[in-house]
C-alpha cells in the first residue's frame, strides 16, 4: 500500500469518512450530539485515542502474534480511553457527567478497531498516527454537523450561547433520539451521492 | 445517583420499551445496521445478544462489587469489563458447543461479533452508573437484551420488504435504515410516561 500523507488525509476526512461512508462509530456519534460542546469534547477524545492507539499498535505490529492481536488492540485502546476518562473527570466534570457511559464506550467504537485492523497493522508508525488522527477529525466533523442542527433547532443555542437574532419555537423533537436518526440518514444519503464511486450501480 | 428503590420489573419493562438500547440510547448501532438485511440472521443475533448481555451483566456486577470496589480499582474498570466480556463470550461459545450443539450451529457465528458490540459494554456501564442491585441488574440486562432483539428484528423485517422497493439514488442501504429507525424511535416515544428510569 503506497499511500502518501495527502491521500491519507483526504481519504479519512472526506472520501471515506468513517461515520458516513463506512457506517462505523455510530453509537456515540448519535448519543452525544444534542449539544455541540459535548460533541466537540467527544470528538477530541476520540481523536486522541485513535491517533495514539494507531501509533502504539503500529509500533508493536511486528511483535504481536497474529492470533492474539485483537485482545492486544483492545487492551491498548482501553488504556488510552482510561486516560481520557480520568482527564475529563478531573478537568471537565460537568461534561464528563453529561457524556456518561459514552466515554467508556470509546473502547468499543468500531472506528478505532477498524483503523487498527485495516491500517495500523500494516503501516509505519507515523503514517498510522496520522491516519488515526484524521479518522478522528472526520468523525468530529460529522458530529459537529449533526449537533449543529440538533442544538440550533432543538435549543436555539450554539455551544451553549443564545442565538438572539433569530427567534422561533425550539423543536423538542430535535433533542430526542429520532431526530438524530433522521439527520444521520439524510447525511449518509448526501454523502453517498457525493462520494460514491462513479459508474458503479448500487444493487 | 440513588435509584435503588425502583422495582426490578419496572426496570425490565422500561429497558425494553422506554429506554430501549438502540432506539433511545443508540447502543450497538454497528451490528444493528450491518446485520439487519435478513430477518432470520437478525433474530439470531438478537438472541445471542440477549444471552450474552444477561450473563455478562451478572458477572460484571459480581466482579464490580466483589473486586473493583473493595480494592479501589475504579480507574481500571473499563479494562476489567471488556476483558470479562471477551472471556465470557468465549466461554459461552465453548459451553454451547459442548452442551447445546444445535443452538451453537444457529448462534455460533454471531458470538465473536458480540464482543465488540457497544450495547453489551453499555449495559454494564449503565448498571454501574445507576447503582443497581443484583436483582435490578439481572432484569436490566435481560430487558436490554430483549429490547435490542425487538428493535433489530423489527428493522430487519421492514428492510426485507424494502428490498423490493425503488428508492432514490444513494438512499438504499444504511441511509434508509437510519430513517426507518428514526420513525421507529418516534413510535417508541409514545411509550414514555408509562415508566421512567432515567
Amino acid at each position: 500500500m503506497a499511500e502518501n500523507v495527502r491521500s491519507v488525509i483526504a481519504r479519512n476526512t472526506w472520501k471515506e469518512n468513517q461515520v458516513l461512508r463506512q457506517i462505523l462509530g455510530i453509537c456515540s456519534a448519535l448519543a452525544v450530539t444534542n449539544l455541540m460542546t459535548n460533541s466537540l469534547v467527544m470528538g477530541l477524545g476520540l481523536m486522541f485515542v485513535t491517533a495514539l492507539s494507531s501509533l502504539t499498535i503500529s509500533l508493536l505490529r511486528n511483535y504481536t502474534p497474529y492470533r492474539i492481536r485483537m485482545i492486544v488492540m483492545t487492551l491498548i485502546i482501553a488504556s488510552y480511553v482510561i486516560l481520557v476518562d480520568i482527564f475529563l473527570k478531573a478537568n471537565l466534570p460537568e461534561i464528563s457527567k453529561a457524556l456518561g457511559p459514552y466515554v467508556g464506550l470509546i473502547i468499543t467504537n468500531c472506528i478505532i478497531m477498524g483503523r487498527a485492523e485495516a491500517f495500523a497493522q500494516k503501516n509505519p508508525p507515523l503514517l498510522s498516527l496520522l491516519d488515526g488522527f484524521f479518522a478522528g477529525v472526520g468523525y468530529t466533523v460529522v458530529l459537529l454537523i449533526i449537533s449543529f442542527f440538533r442544538e440550533f433547532l432543538g435549543f436555539g443555542t450554539l455551544f451553549g450561547y443564545e442565538i438572539s437574532f433569530v427567534s422561533f419555537e425550539p423543536w423538542t423533537i430535535m433533542v430526542m433520539p429520532p431526530a438524530a436518526f433522521f439527520i444521520i440518514g439524510v447525511l449518509i444519503w448526501i454523502s453517498s451521492n457525493l462520494f460514491a464511486p462513479k459508474g458503479k450501480k448500487k444493487p | 445517583m440513588f435509584e435503588n428503590s425502583i422495582n426490578p420489573l419496572i426496570i425490565f419493562f422500561a429497558s425494553i420499551l422506554t429506554s430501549n438500547m438502540i432506539l433511545s440510547n443508540f447502543l450497538g448501532m454497528c451490528s444493528y445496521i450491518s446485520i439487519s438485511s435478513e430477518y432470520k440472521t437478525a433474530s439470531g443475533l438478537g438472541k445471542s445478544v440477549t444471552l450474552v448481555m444477561l450473563v455478562t451483566t451478572l458477572i460484571n456486577y459480581a466482579v464490580y462489587h466483589a473486586v473493583i470496589v473493595p480494592f479501589g480499582l475504579e480507574y481500571l474498570q473499563y479494562i476489567v469489563f471488556i476483558m470479562i466480556i471477551a472471556a465470557s463470550v468465549q466461554i459461552i461459545e465453548m459451553a454451547m458447543d459442548r452442551f447445546l450443539p444445535d443452538l451453537h450451529v444457529k448462534l455460533g457465528i454471531f458470538l465473536p461479533l458480540i464482543t465488540v458490540n457497544c450495547a453489551i459494554l453499555g449495559t454494564t456501564l449503565f448498571m454501574v452508573i445507576r447503582d443497581y442491585n443484583l436483582l435490578q441488574s439481572a432484569f436490566f440486562g435481560l430487558g436490554s437484551g430483549l429490547g435490542w432483539w425487538l428493535a433489530i428484528s423489527m428493522l430487519a423485517a421492514i428492510r426485507e420488504q424494502m428490498a423490493k422497493t425503488k428508492l432514490p439514488k444513494g438512499l438504499a442501504g444504511p441511509g434508509i435504515a437510519f430513517i426507518i429507525t428514526g420513525i421507529m424511535a418516534l413510535a417508541f416515544i409514545g411509550f414514555s410516561g408509562i415508566f421512567n428510569i432515567q
